[in-house]
């Protein structure tokens, strides 16, 4: 069904590590509820408990305090809901799994600056205003431009103002070194698919025995932070991809893909912007804006040469509207809508850099009419 | 140490020799995945690896069709609409988003809410929570076999009752719950019908609409699927509403945000093409299974007793209770089989079951309780296996038990003062 | 889960079994509740030198609970009642390498264990005096 193509969008889901596949290969092959007391049921929990020491060390966290859940986007909700009844502050770059719940409960939202990195200040403001201790949620890494976030430096003074901190590393993790102790904040979520772990866990990690106020009720698993029985392939999966990044240096090599990329781009004569390109970023992420054609044509006319990239954050459920991200950094709707994400890892080669840039030279070469026909469609999805 | 070389063969052989050892029979707690529901799965972790809600290429289409087909599959087995499906991480989540979202969504107008007292445990403690936010729950009794009275709920529904939740098939006791006589009468009184369908899915034939179900929660693990993985049926007509428990990107027509695991949907969507293409074939070998299990056991051990309608149960599901030989005790005896006593996530805990206590059975006798769970993969020979093993721990066992002994000598242990610890 | 010496216990009990209870020199102990999931018999027999020179139990209860008592049987024979009587549950814990959960089994063996010499000396006492 698929022809093996580029994929260039390891930000909306990376390809499953082969250690994540054998290990959940022989999970699957196990029967046995990890709650269970009889010799299947301690065998499942084995699974699990092995990975969540892998998980605990990918980030320098105990064991203990190490909550698998269904994803991500579970895990930023539960941290969300655990804040009681301090005030939130959260960045307008956010994930949807943060945002969507943050303007539900109200919550004041940081600006962020031209660099693509929250204003330290203008959060700092925030917190002083809200009348109480607050609950501050920052991502670590940003999913569509790869910023990394100034998390330590927000940890500190929120934290100096009485403030509990949750980061959302789910871009970060096995890209960038992750430490909680070192961010000094105090939940920290997971996900194990933009990892090369499998879709559906990801984590919810603490820095001590916080509260933590369950979505997910029954059963008491999870030390009561998340019932359900636990998904013991797709977490044995997250550990071995968890402890395949720590071994791996696959990190400069992805990096000087993104940076060929970059140049190659640059050298095409085209007005180019990179977004973020004055702060540190992820490795592997390249989100830019180029020429007069429309995210979505490039997008499309890019999947029809078999290269996969994405524009805005995957999330989106079909709905095409600028990327809230690139707005919030302050450029103009028609820079935020042609902006694209081209985002790598361990399986590219630098001949897929070439394929990229001539498929991109062809669409920026073709005339205007094609591309009405592509928003077309994809309007119509 | 490195689980991943620990490597005993789970899904026992079709063989006619000796059963291989240990022998599974805990089909309540959680079942194998069927071979050819991981089959089914494997290319998605591979080469279709892309994320289902990438609208702009073939990754996420290829993803997006097969997240789709699953989706139909999974609504064919409750003969629902698969725009009805809501894919979630497991029965619980759906237990919980089916009640604590219908009672958020109306909680304007309702504040009730019934259940029994034999629900799951995530069913319990959804409704403790929406008691500590000020909602009113209604716990049913059950009567002595397990099955809850109509008419007790009948009038336990008011004008205030939002929902209903009562579960299809219990996973102690195996008890089927009558769904259409129930959803019959929410419907007339104008009341949501949540159904926890977790062990009843591809056991029983279900129909939403013929038994007036509005919401219908389904486990992958415990149909041969994945763990992981599950689904709340949700009712479009008429339509019922909720209020999400996780939010974020939209996913799942907002009920539900987090990127879809395609394997997995995959995985429940085959489980329960499987489940339902097999079903009645399925449940008549695990019938007499099931019938050879308890007459050879109650055939050599007097006071033996089944826990549970007789009739209104599925086959694959027998509890009993063994007079005066203490569970846990027992089940040391018997390493060889894996079963349980009392509900796998209670199991730790040592207190003896709340679902046997409600259906009136004694605690010194929720105490000598077993949960035999018999499915897919159980042979003939792994049955007479577990017949011999569970005679002879049971005899050995009251051999040493001084409740055994003095039920010999005629001494009623009621009458003796014990000092309870 | 249960340590080499519980299942030892438990799969070999030592002096499963019991006396008639009005025998001469029979002590009976029967603690626990069946409410609570475990229930001790343990008898002593004394000797006429006073010391214990046989036991034997019957145990309704988990694994620990039968291995306890079963290990309470073997220390208290040879020993005078006196003697006995120290034995504490915290040794008979530490011995089977009892889990936190599991404490309360050897709890109730020591209590066994009391509750057989004070039956023995009622009995006894009140056989004293009849003699006197």
């Amino acid at each position: 069904m698929t022809q093996r193509g580029i994929y260039m969008d390891w930000n909306a889901t990376a390809p499953l590590r082969p250690t994540a596949l054998a290990a959940m290969s022989a999970a699957l092959q196990e029967v046995g509820n990890a709650s269970s007391v009889h010799a299947f049921g301690r065998r499942a929990r084995a699974w699990v408990d092995h990975a969540r020491e892998a998980v605990a060390d990918l980030v320098g966290a105990r064991a203990a305090l190490v909550t698998f859940v269904s994803g991500g986007t579970e895990a930023n909700n539960l941290a969300l809901n655990s804040r009681g009844s301090r005030p939130l502050v959260v960045s307008a770059i956010e994930h949807e799994s943060v945002l969507k719940p943050a303007r539900l409960a109200g919550a004041q939202i940081a600006r962020v600056g031209r660099s693509g990195e929250i204003d330290v200040a203008h959060l700092a403001y925030l917190l002083d205003k809200v009348s109480k201790p607050a609950f501050v949620s920052v991502m670590l890494a940003n999913n569509e431009t790869g910023v990394v976030q100034p998390v330590a430096e927000i940890a500190r003074i929120a934290r100096a103002k009485g403030a509990l901190v949750h980061c959302d590393a789910s871009q970060a993790a096995g890209r960038i070194p992750v430490s909680i102790e070192a961010l000094g904040v105090d939940y920290l979520a997971l996900s194990a698919h933009k990892l090369g772990g499998p879709q559906g866990a990801g984590a919810l990690v603490l820095a001590d025995d916080l509260p933590v106020e369950p979505l997910v009720q029954g059963g008491g698993q999870e030390r009561n932070r998340r019932g359900g029985t636990e998904n013991v392939a797709a977490i044995a999966g997250f550990g071995a991809a968890a402890r395949d990044i720590s071994a791996l240096g696959e990190v400069e090599r992805v990096a000087a893909l993104r940076n060929l990329l970059e140049e190659k781009l640059t050298q095409f004569g085209l007005p180019l912007t990179v977004f973020g390109r004055n702060a540190s970023r992820l490795p592997n992420t390249s989100c830019f804006a180029s020429g007069t054609k429309t995210a979505e044509t490039l997008v499309m006319a890019l999947d029809l040469a078999g290269i996969a990239i994405s524009a805005g954050s995957a999330c989106s459920s079909g709905k095409v509207r600028p990327s809230h991200v690139i707005s919030a950094m302050g450029f103009d709707a028609a820079t935020a809508g042609s902006a694209v994400r081209v985002s790598l890892g361990w399986q590219n080669e630098p001949a897929d850099i070439d394929s990229f840039i001539a498929a991109w030279g062809r669409v920026q070469r073709a005339g205007p009419a094609r591309s009405d026909a592509a928003e077309t469609r994809i309007s119509a999805a | 140490m490195n689980v991943a070389t620990q490597n005993t063969r789970t899904v026992p052989d079709h063989g006619v020799n000796a059963p291989k050892l240990p022998i599974y029979l805990d089909y309540q707690a959680t079942t194998p995945c069927d071979p050819r529901v991981v089959e089914a799965m494997l290319p998605f972790f591979t080469e279709h690896f892309g994320n289902p809600h990438s609208r702009n290429h073939k990754y996420g289409w290829d993803a997006e069709a097969a997240v789709e087909k699953a989706r139909a599959q999974v609504a064919s087995i409750i003969k629902a609409d698969e725009k009805e499906i809501i894919f979630t991480s497991g029965a619980t989540e759906s237990n919980n988003l089916a009640i604590k979202g219908v009672a958020h969504f109306y909680k304007d107008r309702k504040n009730h809410v019934i259940t029994t007292v034999t629900e799951h445990k995530c069913v319990l403690d959804s409704c403790r929570h929406l008691e500590l936010e000020g909602f009113e729950v209604t716990y049913l009794p059950v009567q002595q076999n397990g099955l809850i009275d109509l008419e007790v709920l009948r009038n336990a529904i008011t004008p205030k009752t939002a929902i209903v939740s009562i579960m299809a098939v219990n996973n102690e006791i195996g008890v089927i719950q009558p769904l259409a006589e129930i959803g019959k009468l929410c419907r007339e009184k104008g009341v949501f019908f949540h159904t926890d369908a977790a062990q009843a899915v591809g056991k029983i034939p279900l129909d939403v609409d013929a038994m007036n179900i509005d919401l219908l929660s389904i486990s992958g693990h415990k149909i041969y699927g994945p763990k992981g993985i599950g689904a709340l049926y949700v009712r479009r007509k008429p339509r019922v509403r909720l209020e999400a428990l996780i939010h974020g990107g939209g996913q799942e027509r907002g009920f539900r945000s987090g990127t879809l695991p395609t394997p997995l949907c995959v995985g429940l969507g085959e489980a329960c093409a499987i489940a339902e293409r097999e079903m009645d074939a399925e449940a008549a070998r695990l019938r007499k299974l099931s019938e050879r299990l308890y007459n050879g056991i109650t055939a050599r051990l007097p006071e033996v007793f089944l826990n549970g309608d007789a009739e209104h149960r599925i086959p694959g599901n027998l509890n009993l209770s063994f007079a005066h030989v203490e569970g846990e005790g027992l089940m040391m005896g018997i390493k060889d089989l894996c079963v349980s006593s009392g509900s796998a996530c209670t199991s730790a805990s040592l207190e003896p079951s709340y679902v046997l206590r409600a259906l009136g059975v004694e605690i010194e006798m929720a105490h000598t309780s077993l949960r035999l769970g018999i499915g897919r993969f159980t042979t003939e020979e792994e049955v007479d296996y577990a017949i011999e093993h569970l005679v002879q721990a049971v005899q050995r066992l009251r051999e040493m038990s001084p409740l055994w002994e003095m039920a010999q000598q005629g001494i009623d242990i009621k009458s003796i003062q014990w000092a309870e610890h | 889960m249960y340590s080499e010496k519980v299942v030892d216990h438990y799969e070999n009990p030592r002096n499963v079994g019991g006396f008639g209870k009005e025998e001469a020199g029979v002590g009976t102990g029967l603690v626990g509740a069946p409410a609570c999931g475990d229930v001790m018999k343990l008898q002593i027999k004394v000797g006429a030198d006073g010391r214990i020179e046989d036991a034997r139990f019957k145990t309704f209860g988990c694994g620990s609970a039968i291995a306890s008592s079963s290990l309470a049987t073997e220390w208290v024979k040879g020993k005078t009642l006196d003697e006995a009587e120290t034995i504490k549950n915290t040794e008979i814990a530490q011995f089977l390498s009892l889990p936190p959960v599991k404490i309360h089994c050897s709890v109730l063996a020591e209590d066994a264990i009391k509750a057989a010499i004070a039956d023995y000396r009622a009995k006894s006492g009140a056989s004293d005096k009849a003699a006197e």
